[in-house]
C-alpha cells in the first residue's frame, strides 16, 4: 500500500524537525519583524535594515546551496552552472521589477531606461507579459528549468559525467555571461537591472516589504529543505544516491539513470531560479557578473564547507562563507581571496564531509571515549572482566566515523 | 566639374611656364588668395627638375620664403637670396615678411618635393620617395609631368610599378580621355583599398562624363575587390592561426596535466600569469642592470618563466594535488582555491593594475604581404615559438626516458610501479613540466595581451575546451583543436562579431562533446569504471 503524501511529509522530518521548523518560522515571521519595527534603533535587540537585507541575501544563497547539494551531494554531479540558473531566475523576475518602475526612470519613458538609451522604440518580444507578477514568477522557475532540461537531456543522454560535465556547464555559464553582457541582448548589458522602485505596487525599500521578502526567503528555504528530506527518503532518493555511488551498477540492474539525473538536475535549476527571483528585489541589482565562472564555483564551496550529502550542511556553509566574506571584505579586503582560496584547499583536503562531518566526527569520538570510560568503570567495578562488551562498542564508533 | 575645369585651366597655364621661373609669376606665391597660391605651387612642381624650382620648393617647405618689397626672397641664415635665381641680394632688404602656407598647400609642396626626388640618382632615395607618394600624394594632377618624366627614366623593377601606379593616380585628373582611360586600366592591377576609393567616384556620371571610362572603372573596381577579398581571407587565416597558436600554448601544458595525468588544474590560467609576470620581472631586471641588452630580455624570460612556473606547479602538486589523486571533483575545487591564492599573491606583489610589458624592437613592425595584409612580427614569432614548444613537448614525451615513464604511469600506474618507475616522483615532474609549459605560454601572452593578476581567468575555459575537443591524452588532438578553434573563431568573428563568435564556438563544442565525448582523437580501448 502506498503511504499518503501527507504522512510521508510528516514522517520525513520527525517531531524534532517539525519543532525546529516551527521555531525558525516563528523567529522569522514574528520576532524579527517585532525587533525591527517596534524596538528603537538604540536598543541592543534591534535588528537593522542592513542585517535583514544581509540575512535575506544569505538565505537565498542557502537555497541555492541546498539545490546544489541535491545534485552534487546526492546525485554526485558537480555543476558549475548553478550561477547561471540563479541569474536566469533573477533576470526573469528583474524584468517585472523593471516594468514596475513605470515612468519614474530618468527618461520618464514606459520603456526601461537602458532601452531608451539604446534608442529602442518598443519592448522586444520576450518582454511580453513581463509586467504581470505571476508571469514573471513563472518565468523565474520555467526559464532555468527549460534551459537545464534541454542541456541536461543531451548531456546525460550522451553519458557525460564527472569532470567533463562540470567543465561543460562552466562553458555554458561563460557563454551565457558573454551573451548577457551584450547590449543588444536586451537585458541591460553590463549594468543589468537596477534602480527598482516597487514590487506589486509596494515600495521596495519600505521596511514592511523587506520584512515580507525576508520572511518569504525563510519560508522558501524551509520548504526546500523539507522537499529535499522527503525526496531523499523516497525510493527516488535511494536510486539517486545509488547512481552517485556507482552508475554502472544501477544501469546493470535495470534502471535508466538519465531520468533520475535529469529530474534532480532540472528541479535543482528551478529552485535556483526561485532563489534568484527572491534575491533580486532584496539586493536591488542583477547583472551578468552573477554568471561569472567564479560565482558558480563559489556555490560548490558553500556546499563543501557545510557538508555534502546533508541538507543542513549547505545552509551552514552558505552562512559561514558569506558572513566571513562580508566581514573580510569590509575589514581586510586584500585577504579575502587568500581566505577563500585556503578554504577551498583545506576543506577538500581535510574536511571532505564539511562542518557537519566534523561535528559528527567529534560526537563519534566523544561517544567512543565515553564508551571506553564506561567499560573501564565497569571493569573496575566488576571483579570479572567483560572485554567483549567494550569491543562491541568500538565498531560502532568507527562506523559513525566513516559515515 | 568646377574643380575639373579649374585643374584644366591650371594645366594649360602651368604648361606654358614650365621652362623657367618667371619672377612675375612667382609673386603669386605671396598672394592672399590660396587658390592663386596653389596654382603657383603647381607651376613650381611641374618645373620640378629645374634646380631653381627645387631650391624654392625646399625653402617653401622650411618656411624660409619671404616677401621683401616687390621681390620674393629666400631667407637662409643671415643671407637673403633671390627666389628666382638663387643669387644673394646685397645689401639684404630689411624686414622680409615670410609667407604662410595652409595644410593642403604644405602637403602639395611636400608632394612636389618627393616627386622631385623621384628623379634622384640614388635608388634608395627614389624608392622611399615613391613609397611616400603612394601613401599620401595630396593633389596629384600637377605632378603628372614629373611622374611621366621619372617613368621614362626609371629602370628599376621595384620602383617602376609604383611609378606606374602614381602616374595613373595622377592621370585620373587629366583632361585627356585616352589618358584617363589608360590610368584606370593601369590602376586595375592594384590591390589597395585607397585606389578603390579613388576609382569609386568615377562611377558617378557627375564626376566622369565618359561612359566608356565609367564602365572601365567598374571592371577595375571588381578586379581590385577580388584581390582585396583574397588578402582579407589570407589575413583572417593568419589571425586564426595566430589565435590558435596562443590557444595551443595555453592548452599544451594542460594537455599534459589534464590530458595525460588526469588532473583538473583550474589554476592553469594562473600558471600562464606566473609566466607573464616572469617576463615582466626579467624586463625590469634588464632595464635596471643591462640596459644595452634590453631587447633580448624575452629570450632570457623564456627559461626563467619555465622554471618559475614549473616550481610553482611542483609545489602545488606536492602540497595539495598529490593528496587528491583519483578524486577529480575535489581536485577541481582545490586547484580553484590555489588559483585564487595565486591571483591575490600577484596582486600583493605587483599591484592590482595591469603592468606594462613592451615588445622588444625586433618583434615590432611586420611583414607587408599586400596593401591590406601585414603580418606583425610579434604574432609570427609566437606562431614559430608555439611550434618550437610543441616540438619540445613531443620530443620530451616520445624520446626521453622521463616521457616514457610518464606514458607508462598514465597507462598503468600499478604496473609501472612494479617494474620500478618511481611513480610519485614522475607525477611531480610531469606536473612541473606541464606547468612550465604554461609559463612559456605566459611569456608569449605577455607580448600580445595585457599582463595583470587575473589575466589567466580568461584562458581557463578556452584551454579546457581545446583539450576536451582534442581528446584527452592526445597531443595531436590538442594541436588540431587549437588551430581549428582559432581559425573558426576568427572567421565567425568577421561574420558575426566577437561575442557571438565566442558563444557560437562554445555552443559548437558543447554539441560536439555530446556526439563525441572522447574528443576528436579518441584513445582506442574500452574503459568502464
Amino acid at each position: 500500500m502506498r503511504t499518503p503524501l501527507t504522512v510521508k511529509l510528516f514522517a520525513g522530518l520527525g517531531p524534532r524537525g517539525w519543532l525546529a521548523v516551527a521555531a525558525i518560522a516563528f523567529i522569522a515571521w514574528v520576532l524579527v519583524p517585532v525587533a525591527h519595527l517596534m524596538l528603537p534603533e538604540s536598543h541592543p535587540l534591534h535588528v537593522s535594515t542592513y542585517a535583514i537585507t544581509l540575512i535575506g541575501k544569505i538565505l537565498c544563497y542557502a537555497v541555492v546551496a541546498v539545490a546544489m547539494d541535491l545534485i552534487w551531494g546526492f546525485g554526485g554531479i558537480l555543476s558549475l552552472g548553478h550561477g547561471l540558473f540563479f541569474a536566469l531566475g533573477g533576470y526573469s523576475f528583474g524584468m517585472y521589477l523593471m516594468r514596475q518602475i513605470g515612468r519614474e526612470g530618468s527618461y520618464q519613458s514606459d520603456l526601461p531606461d537602458f532601452m531608451v538609451f539604446l534608442d529602442w522604440k518598443e519592448l522586444p518580444w520576450y518582454w511580453t507579459g513581463s509586467d504581470h507578477f505571476l508571469w514573471a514568477l513563472f518565468l523565474a522557475i520555467a526559464v532555468p528549468g527549460v534551459v537545464a532540461w534541454i542541456f541536461g537531456y543531451f548531456a546525460f543522454r550522451s553519458r557525460i559525467k564527472g569532470v567533463y560535465f562540470s567543465i561543460i556547464t562552466q562553458a555554458m555559464t561563460y557563454a551565457a555571461m558573454l551573451f548577457f553582457f551584450r547590449n543588444e541582448t536586451g537585458f541591460g548589458g553590463n549594468n543589468g537591472f537596477t534602480d527598482f522602485k516597487r514590487i506589486l505596487g509596494y515600495s521596495i525599500t519600505a521596511p514592511e516589504t523587506r520584512l515580507v521578502l525576508f520572511g518569504l526567503s525563510v519560508a522558501l528555504l524551509l520548504a526546500v529543505i523539507i522537499l529535499g528530506k522527503v525526496l531523499i527518503a523516497s525510493k527516488f532518493g535511494k536510486v539517486l544516491t545509488a547512481i552517485r555511488d556507482s552508475e554502472n551498477r544501477v544501469m546493470f540492474i535495470g534502471y535508466n539513470p538519465v531520468h533520475y539525473k535529469l529530474f534532480i538536475w532540472t528541479l535543482s535549476a528551478m529552485l535556483c531560479g526561485l532563489a534568484g527571483a527572491l534575491y533580486v528585489p532584496q539586493v536591488g541589482i542583477i547583472n551578468p557578473s552573477e554568471m561569472s565562472v567564479a560565482n558558480s564555483i563559489e556555490i560548490a564551496i558553500w556546499v563543501a564547507v557545510g557538508g555534502r550529502g546533508t541538507l543542513v550542511g549547505p545552509v551552514l556553509g552558505a552562512g559561514i562563507v558569506n558572513l566571513s566574506k562580508t566581514w573580510f571584505t569590509t575589514s581586510f579586503p586584500e585577504y579575502w581571496l587568500f581566505f577563500l582560496g585556503l578554504l577551498f584547499i583545506l576543506v577538500t583536503l581535510y574536511l571532505p564531509q564539511g562542518v557537519v562531518g566534523l561535528w559528527a566526527k567529534i560526537k563519534a569520538r566523544r561517544a567512543e571515549k565515553a564508551a571506553i570510560a564506561a567499560s573501564r568503570a565497569e571493569v573496575a567495578a566488576a571483579p570479572a572482566p567483560r572485554a567483549p562488551a567494550a569491543d562491541s562498542k568500538i565498531p560502532n564508533g568507527t562506523a559513525a566515523k566513516g559515515a | 566639374m568646377k574643380r575639373l575645369l579649374f585643374l584644366i585651366s591650371l594645366y594649360l597655364w602651368a604648361g606654358g611656364v614650365a621652362a623657367a621661373l618667371d619672377p612675375a609669376r612667382l609673386k603669386d606665391l605671396a598672394s592672399d588668395d590660396f587658390d592663386v597660391k596653389q596654382a603657383a605651387v603647381a607651376t613650381l612642381a611641374a618645373a620640378g627638375d629645374d634646380t631653381d624650382a627645387q631650391r624654392l620648393l625646399k625653402a617653401l617647405s622650411e618656411d624660409a620664403v619671404a616677401v621683401a618689397g616687390e621681390r620674393l626672397v629666400i631667407v637662409a641664415g643671415d643671407q637673403v637670396l633671390d627666389a628666382a635665381t638663387g643669387a644673394a641680394i646685397k645689401p639684404a632688404p630689411a624686414n622680409p615678411e615670410s609667407i604662410n602656407l595652409n595644410n593642403s598647400l604644405r602637403q602639395q609642396v611636400d608632394g612636389a618635393l618627393a616627386a622631385v626626388r623621384l628623379l634622384s640618382t640614388d635608388r634608395a632615395e627614389r624608392l622611399t620617395a615613391a613609397r611616400a607618394l603612394l601613401a599620401d600624394m595630396g593633389e596629384g594632377a600637377p605632378l603628372l609631368p614629373l611622374f611621366d618624366k621619372a617613368l621614362a627614366q626609371e629602370q628599376d623593377r621595384e620602383i617602376k610599378p609604383i611609378l606606374v601606379q602614381l602616374a595613373a593616380q595622377a592621370a585620373l585628373g587629366s583632361p585627356d580621355v585616352a589618358r584617363r582611360l589608360q590610368a584606370v586600366r593601369d590602376l586595375a592591377g592594384s590591390g589597395s583599398p585607397a585606389v578603390k576609393a579613388l576609382l569609386l567616384p568615377l562611377l558617378d556620371p557627375a564626376n566622369e562624363p565618359e561612359e566608356k571610362l565609367r564602365l572601365e572603372a567598374g571592371t577595375a573596381i571588381k578586379a581590385i575587390d577580388a584581390r582585396l577579398a583574397w588578402s582579407d581571407t589570407a589575413g583572417q587565416i593568419f589571425t586564426g592561426i595566430s589565435l590558435g597558436s596562443i590557444l595551443l600554448l595555453a592548452a599544451l601544458g594542460l594537455a599534459i596535466t589534464y590530458g595525460v595525468m588526469g588532473v583538473i588544474n583550474m589554476a592553469h590560467g594562473e600558471l600562464l600569469m606566473v609566466g607573464a609576470y616572469s617576463a615582466y620581472a626579467m624586463q625590469a631586471l634588464f632595464r635596471a642592470k643591462f640596459p644595452e641588452f634590453v631587447d633580448y630580455y624575452v629570450l632570457a624570460a623564456v627559461p626563467v618563466a619555465f622554471f618559475v612556473a614549473a616550481a610553482v606547479g611542483m609545489l602545488m602538486e606536492r602540497t595539495v594535488i598529490r593528496h587528491l589523486y583519483g578524486r577529480p571533483l575535489e581536485t577541481l575545487l582545490a586547484t580553484w582555491g590555489l588559483s585564487l591564492v595565486l591571483i591575490q599573491a600577484a596582486r600583493l606583489l605587483f599591484g592590482a593594475q595591469n603592468v606594462e610589458v613592451a615588445n622588444p624592437a625586433w618583434m615590432s613592425g611586420g611583414v607587408q604581404l599586400a596593401e591590406n595584409l601585414s603580418l606583425p612580427w610579434n604574432r609570427l614569432v609566437i606562431v614559430a615559438f608555439s611550434g618550437f614548444v610543441l616540438l619540445l613537448v613531443w620530443l620530451m614525451m616520445n624520446k626521453t626516458r622521463l616521457g616514457m615513464f610518464v606514458r607508462a604511469v598514465t597507462q598503468n600506474r600499478p604496473m609501472a610501479g612494479c617494474v620500478g618507475v618511481p611513480t610519485a616522483r614522475i607525477d611531480t615532474l610531469a606536473f612541473g613540466i606541464g606547468s612550465g609549459i604554461a609559463g612559456l605560454g605566459g611569456v608569449a601572452l605577455s607580448q600580445i595581451a595585457n599582463v595583470g593578476p587575473d589575466m589567466g581567468q580568461g584562458y581557463i575555459v578556452d584551454s579546457f575546451m581545446v583539450v576536451v575537443l582534442g581528446g584527452v591524452g592526445q597531443l595531436a588532438g590538442a594541436v588540431w583543436a587549437a588551430l581549428g578553434l582559432g581559425i573558426v573563431t576568427k572567421f565567425l568573428e568577421g561574420w558575426a562579431g566577437a561575442v557571438i563568435a565566442k558563444i557560437l564556438v562554445l555552443v559548437f563544442i558543447i554539441i560536439f562533446i555530446q556526439k563525441r565525448p572522447q574528443g576528436l582523437f579518441a584513445l582506442k580501448g574500452r574503459f568502464v569504471d
